[in-house]
């Protein structure tokens, strides 16, 4: 035994050890085939709802598109929309400080990364009243600006995500050596046009990650569109397939399930795509100390 | 880094797009100004003022050049994330809710807009006239056929308006007035709104809308007392003082619309000592520690017991088990949350139906609070197990087999091994991952809304609780879904500050013991 690695020693475990994996992913795929199965039964309904449907048909996913009283397919495209433009505006937002951080040296340097951190600190959500009171103020004098718009919870999630994403943008062109802009400073560029120019392709795999981070939080970000957003025409995914269910699960539950299926694919997607990543940075996170 | 080819500095173009931008900025401020002035909005004007002068000297002034690469930032910060912690904290102290959203003088002049109808003195039939430009004049007949005018805020009788009435069809009734035609039912159904804030002053008394074919007469039904700072009833002759926020007589009656004030530290008092508030505050207080507790504890169970499993390198199918254990890691939690909702709905749902042949009845998930909490509890084992299982994973894979293989040479059983080597390392280097992923949870809104939005609700709370309910849902309800009567703003952001008086001694007590800065856990 002890001329083995510890690992193989326990061959003789290992049905127990597969069906307790198997008991987990039973539990994992639950949601997931009840959903797969309602998406395709056209009975629409909970009440009849059985795992193998005795009809299947694509039906629920032609309602999302033309039903013109629940607009599941405008929802759709918001949040897809509130998404990307909220996570271009982050990046391009976020390399300027970061850049700036990393690379400029002004009084108010040091003081400035530590603000951010301790604002970090305060989670968006708890000033929830205080954003929707002003907001409400605004729309008195600036209509684009004030409750009931995507401008105005573009520029919320914007600023929530500036203290997280200055950081991890500051620290990657930290490592980018300053001997790669020397030559451009040579030919008489202004810091910006060496940002623009040799930094920004450089950093584009933290760049592209920041992006797609914040996509996705954007994506299932719920009680702040909720609190903004007010008309169905305006609605996300999340606050749309939230009122569009709540208390009618017995009638809708097909829809429900195809449009909750459409609604998972983009970060699905994402998340194979980014899969590497998303787990190294979590590791890492948890393996530094 | 050759073959990249820059312009000079300060191209005559980015110079005039730079003055035409700031230009624009500046324009609009004084365009602004004469708005906000006029609405006694001071703040927000000299708040917008420095804004401008400060972006005219970062954009100008040399020295200021790193500032410009900060700005959108700083603006962005400024305007969604510190001004809305300090209108928090201000809000905090007022008793801003639906009762108090006017400022005072804004109430004051609502009474002032209210009429009581004179029913001594006479009322009118009504007719509604329109001519191209869209202005509207309001024809009123007394019962004696006298007939009146009514155009621009003020009444007149038809002889001397100027107005040349026709009766084309010989019925009785005008079809024009000069150039204005009589409107139909159809045409005035939409208008109504409008048509309902006419006034028109007619010797002392004013004349308005009482019902779509009659006008009436009206007189204001409070007068002002800026000496006494008091509003007076004109018809009981009752005095209403205000007092902090309200309307209120010396016999205990108050008006309806109070206003908004400083309230000092009213809500704080209240959130610990009304027994409204304070017992069902407490009680979700209590819930949210044990809901994070107990999330963190579940899923980090579940995660490592995982994780030692599939760490196994000889283990087969290791890599499928991986990937097919991360899926709820990668649907949205509003997905998620909700088909789980679905689930246990008690009637249809698919556990009871699966549960219930078994047991022999339904569970009330949903609707007994604490089968409730075990269906939220359930809901975020699901959600939260992979995170801790990957986290697991990747510490695993840190602590040196040799450890292990030297307990495993002296004799330790695969059990001991774990609880006193393995366990005891993954602790010491995951409890700041574990104290952040209770700090999430603690404020974890989305779970508790979706599943349960808070229900089962907890009888005689002032503000709309549940016993599912968390701190930050509770803040949310207190002041959204109070209805239109009831939503809190003041207490909903007293209570914000005590959330996030919790949330940072844990953030402090991270700090402690990881010694640096660490990111959030992604859910």
């Amino acid at each position: 035994m002890s001329g083995r690695s510890w690992r193989a020693s326990h061959h003789h475990n290992q049905p127990w050890k597969h069906m307790m994996i198997w008991g987990a992913i039973a539990f994992t795929f639950l949601p997931v085939v009840w959903i797969v199965s309602a998406s395709l039964d056209p009975s629409n309904s909970l009440t009849s709802s059985t795992l193998l449907p005795k009809y299947a048909s694509f039906d629920n996913f032609k309602t999302i598109f033309t039903d013109r009283q629940q607009p599941i397919g405008k929802w759709y495209l918001n949040t897809l929309k509130v998404s990307c433009l909220t996570s271009i505006l982050v990046v391009m937002v976020t390399s300027l400080m970061g850049y700036a951080f990393s690379r400029l040296r002004f009084r108010g340097r040091r003081s400035g990364l530590y603000t951010l951190v301790l604002l970090q600190m305060f989670p968006q959500m708890l000033a929830m009243v205080a954003i929707y009171l002003i907001l409400f103020t605004a729309g008195q004098y600036i209509p684009a600006f004030g409750l009931d718009t995507h401008t105005s919870l573009i520029l919320v999630y914007l600023g929530g995500a500036i203290g997280v994403n200055v950081w991890l943008i500051k620290s990657y062109f930290d490592t980018i050596p300053r001997s790669l802009e020397e030559s451009v400073y040579i030919d008489g560029a202004t810091p910006f046009q060496s940002f623009l120019h040799i930094m920004l392709p450089l950093a584009r795999p933290i760049l592209a990650v920041t992006f797609f981070l914040q996509f996705m939080a954007t994506y299932s970000e719920f009680v702040l569109a909720k609190i903004l957003l007010a008309t169905s025409d305006k609605y996300t995914m999340a606050v749309g397939l939230h009122n569009f269910i709540a208390e009618k699960y017995t009638q809708r539950w097909g829809v429900f399930s195809a449009a909750s299926l459409l609604g998972a694919i983009p970060i699905l997607v994402l998340f194979w795509a980014l899969q590497k990543q998303l787990v190294s940075g979590l590791t890492r996170g948890a393996v530094n100390e | 880094m050759t073959g990249v080819r820059l312009k000079r500095s300060g191209g005559c173009l980015g110079v005039l797009l730079k003055i035409a931008m700031l230009g624009l900025a500046n324009a609009l401020t004084l365009w602004a100004a004469p708005v906000l002035i006029g609405d006694r909005q001071y703040g927000l004007l000299a708040g917008l003022f420095l804004g401008v002068l400060a972006i005219d000297y970062v954009f100008i002034a040399k020295k200021a050049y790193p500032v410009r690469f900060l700005l959108p930032g700083f603006l962005l910060l400024t305007l969604m994330v510190v001004c809305p912690i300090g209108y928090t904290i201000y809000v905090a102290f007022t008793n801003f809710s639906s009762g108090h959203i006017l400022s005072k003088q804004m109430a004051i002049d609502q009474y002032r807009n209210r009429y009581v109808k004179q029913v001594d003195l006479p009322a009118y039939k009504s007719g509604y006239f329109r001519n191209r430009a869209g202005a509207i004049v309001v024809l009123m007949t007394d019962r004696r056929g006298n007939r009146l005018i009514g155009r621009e805020g003020k009444a007149y009788p038809l002889e001397i308006s100027g107005l040349n009435p026709v009766d084309s069809d010989n019925d009785g009734n005008l079809d024009h007035l000069g150039d204005f035609i009589r409107l139909g039912t159809q045409q005035i159904f939409p208008m109504i709104g409008k048509l309902q804030n006419l006034t028109f002053a007619y010797r002392d008394v004013l004349l308005k809308m009482n019902s779509l074919e009659e006008f009436a007469s009206y007189l204001p039904q409070y007068r002002y007392d800026a000496r006494q700072d008091s509003l007076v009833d004109k018809t009981t002759g009752v005095i209403y003082y205000a007092r902090a926020g309200r309307f209120a007589s010396t016999n205990g009656t108050y008006l309806d619309i109070g206003y908004r004030t400083a309230v000092g530290w009213r809500n704080f008092k209240d959130l610990l000592t009304d027994r409204r508030i304070a017992n069902p505050f407490l009680r979700v207080l209590m819930w949210t520690l044990i809901w994070a507790t107990f999330s963190v504890i579940g899923a980090f169970t579940l995660g490592i017991l995982l994780a030692v499993l599939l760490d196994d390198v000889k283990l087969r199918l290791r890599g499928l088990y991986r990937a097919l254990l991360i899926i709820p890691y990668a649907f949205p939690v509003f997905v998620s949350a909700l088909i789980w909702r679905g689930l246990f709905n008690v009637e249809f749902g698919q556990i009871n139906a699966m549960l219930a042949p078994i047991l022999g009845f339904k569970i009330p998930w949903l609707q007994d609070p604490f089968w409730a909490k075990v269906a939220l509890l359930i809901t975020n084992l699901w959600l939260g197990f992979p995170y801790m299982m990957l986290i697991s994973l990747g510490a695993l894979q840190s602590i040196p087999n040799e450890l292990r293989e030297a307990a495993t040479v002296d004799g330790a059983s695969g059990w001991q091994q774990f609880s006193f080597i393995t366990l005891p390392l993954l602790l010491s280097m995951l409890l700041p991952l574990l104290i952040a992923s209770f700090a999430f949870n603690f404020n974890n809104f989305n779970v508790i809304y979706l599943v349960t939005e808070g229900r089962p609700a907890i009888p005689g709370a002032l503000t709309p609780t549940g016993a599912t309910d968390i701190l930050i849902s509770y803040t949310y309800r207190m002041a959204f879904e109070g209805g239109v009567g009831a939503r809190n703003y003041g207490l909903a952001a007293t209570v914000s500050l005590f959330i996030f008086l919790i949330v940072s001694a844990i953030t402090w007590i991270n700090f402690k013991f990881t010694g640096a800065l660490k990111e959030a856990p992604e859910r």
